[in-house]
């Protein structure tokens, strides 16, 4: 069985697929990709399920090595540019690796995840039905450190291109009120959607630390309730926390909104320091976004890579795929 | 007839059937009842449920489920009470208080004006109920704990506690499973393990459970210790 040894890697690497389902009531995190549409793609670049279990990278590039045979691999991520034995690839392209061949993939820029998928997927023993590895519990898949032998599941090894990866949604992160927006002053939704936003330092795969104006809830203790990636709740110091997919099951801190299920890849993407906005949206406008989001990734149909994908110019990696959602704050 | 509970929106893939701000044993049944009869009559899309102290949180499929169908399919089961209430499991679990297994005993013991040995009497005299789990993986939050027990939690937490503590913050205690930060009260230690990846079940307590706890001895704790980390069942269901 052939495997990829990690030959350099950084901290906030590690292996992540669509994430644990059903265990939350028992403190379980979802956790999973935190940028669903771009494992998606990777996977649908090997012939993979969407959300079959791939390499997570958080900012820094890694080093792999190919051992036991050849694999079919690909990237996807903000800028990311995966290396094959020295060979280049243009995004939205596979490539086999052969036995002993050097995988090389470059930090992110503009955003801050990046995946590399293999044909078949990361083939580590399932925990609770999923891959994905949990940082807090150390439940499931695999924290990457060098010289870790991660195995492949296998599969065909004929490069498959894209001939547009799809980009994120644009436009304010959208929200929809709720369910603790009456611990807020009435104002409390109008400063969410009017502010100017940036992401904290803070931010992992637990929350996006928010700074911005001070959303002050009222006095008094609330009794834990559950929570889940999207939610935003604010802490005494006002400033908010969405809570992203490795976040706990329950939490003592009223939640003023939630991000919608669309909007939380393109939200995991955006950089420490990336301003942003917020926007409401009633539950049609987000059933609609969740939908469209849907059939990006369903109709992500690769064709047989040909000559002509393997001599795609590098500039195509320069083409800055990633959300900017500061585009619409200057059209603000 | 009972008040119906408010429904509050979570975002696009999740509400929140919410009885009330409070930690009440009452409450929290009712989250449970609601709970139970939900899974006994399901609503298409529904992913998961995660009952909490004073609320029950419903993950749906967005693009799967009629939302207005879901919600008011709960409050007409939350507002006609089941006629039979489903008897909870109840488990027997044996604790060694104090010493190196509950370093704060004497302290707390203290502080609540009480001799050790009476503080151990007063806490394993209840019938708890586990009213939520979450924080950590299988962190089993109780309801019953004898108020004059009762003690704010630490100033500083410690960074981290051993597996299958048993601990008190505030008015609450807890059976924690998996090793990790606390700034509770650490009272005594099971043997029992409440979380094992791969064995079946995985986890042991549920929510809505009742536990009673059995004080043993250090070197009994040791002995069930390494029983249970071959694989038996330490921690005994009564009902």
């Amino acid at each position: 069985m052939s495997a990829l040894v990690v030959d350099r890697c950084a901290p906030g690497a590690s292996v992540q697929d669509g994430g644990r389902v059903g265990w939350r009531r028992y403190g379980i995190a979802t956790a999973g990709a935190m940028d669903r549409l771009a494992l998606a793609v990777a996977n649908a670049l090997v012939g993979n399920p969407a959300d079959a279990a791939a390499v997570e990278l958080t900012l820094a590039g890694a080093r792999f090595r190919v051992v036991g045979g050849p694999v079919l691999v690909a990237a996807s991520g903000p800028g990311v540019v995966l290396t094959v034995d020295g060979r280049t690839l243009a995004p939205g392209v596979s490539a086999r690796a052969e036995d002993g061949d050097l995988l090389e993939l470059s930090a992110m820029r503009g955003g801050v995840y990046g995946y590399l998928a293999v044909a078949g997927g990361v083939d580590l023993r399932p925990e609770m039905g999923s891959r994905a590895f949990h940082l807090r519990s150390g439940i499931g898949g695999a924290m990457l450190t060098p010289g870790m032998r991660l195995p492949v599941a296998g599969g065909a090894l004929a490069p498959l291109a894209l001939d547009r990866v799809p980009d994120h949604a644009t436009g304010p992160i959208r929200f929809m009120p709720g369910p603790q927006d009456d611990w807020f002053s009435p104002e409390s939704l109008e400063l969410l959607a009017g502010a100017d936003w940036q992401v904290d330092a803070r931010s992992d795969r637990m929350g996006r630390f928010l700074a911005g104006p001070r959303l002050i809830p009222r006095a008094g203790s609330m009794v834990s309730d559950g929570v889940l990636p999207g939610s935003i709740q604010v802490p005494p110091d006002g400033q908010p926390i969405v809570l992203m997919r490795d976040c706990q099951t329950t939490g003592g801190y009223p939640k003023l909104a939630t991000v919608i299920s669309a909007d939380l890849d393109r939200l995991a993407q955006l950089p420490a320091g990336a301003r942003f906005r917020l926007a409401p949206v009633d539950r049609a406008g987000a059933v609609s976004a969740a939908q469209r989001l849907a059939q990006t990734i369903a109709a992500l149909n690769p064709r047989p890579a040909g000559a002509i994908d393997t001599v795609r110019l590098l500039s195509a990696n320069l083409i800055d795929g990633v959300v900017d959602a500061r585009g619409d704050l200057d059209q603000a | 007839m009972s008040a119906p509970p408010r429904v509050l929106p979570c975002g696009d893939a999740a509400i929140s059937v919410d009885f009330g701000n409070v930690i009440d044993l009452a409450v929290n049944g009712r989250v449970m009842a609601l709970d139970r009869a939900l899974a006994a009559d399901p609503v298409p899309g529904v992913v998961e449920t995660v009952p909490t102290y004073r609320a029950l949180m419903i993950l749906f499929d967005p693009l799967a489920t009629d939302v207005e169908a879901l919600c008011a399919h709960v409050l007409d089961l939350a507002t006609h009470d089941a006629a039979e209430p489903a008897a909870p499991r109840r488990w027997r679990v044996p604790v060694a208080y104090g010493g190196a297994q509950g370093e704060d005993l004497d302290d707390i013991a203290a502080f609540a004006g009480l001799t050790p040995p009476a503080f151990v009497e007063a806490h394993a005299a209840p019938v708890y109920t586990v009213m939520m789990i979450g924080f950590m993986p299988g962190f089993s939050y109780l309801g019953g704990l004898d108020p004059r027990l009762a003690r704010p939690r630490r100033d500083t937490p410690r960074a981290r506690v051993p597996a299958s503590s048993v601990s008190i913050g505030g008015a609450q205690t807890a059976i924690g499973s998996v090793a990790g930060p606390s700034g509770w009260h650490l009272i005594g230690r099971t043997p029992a393990l409440p979380f094992v990846l791969h064995r079946d079940p995985v986890f042991l307590f549920g929510a809505g459970d009742e536990i009673v706890f059995a004080p043993i001895s250090d070197a009994e704790w040791r002995s069930l210790s390494s029983a249970a980390a071959d694989g038996a069942q330490v921690a005994e269901r009564i009902a």
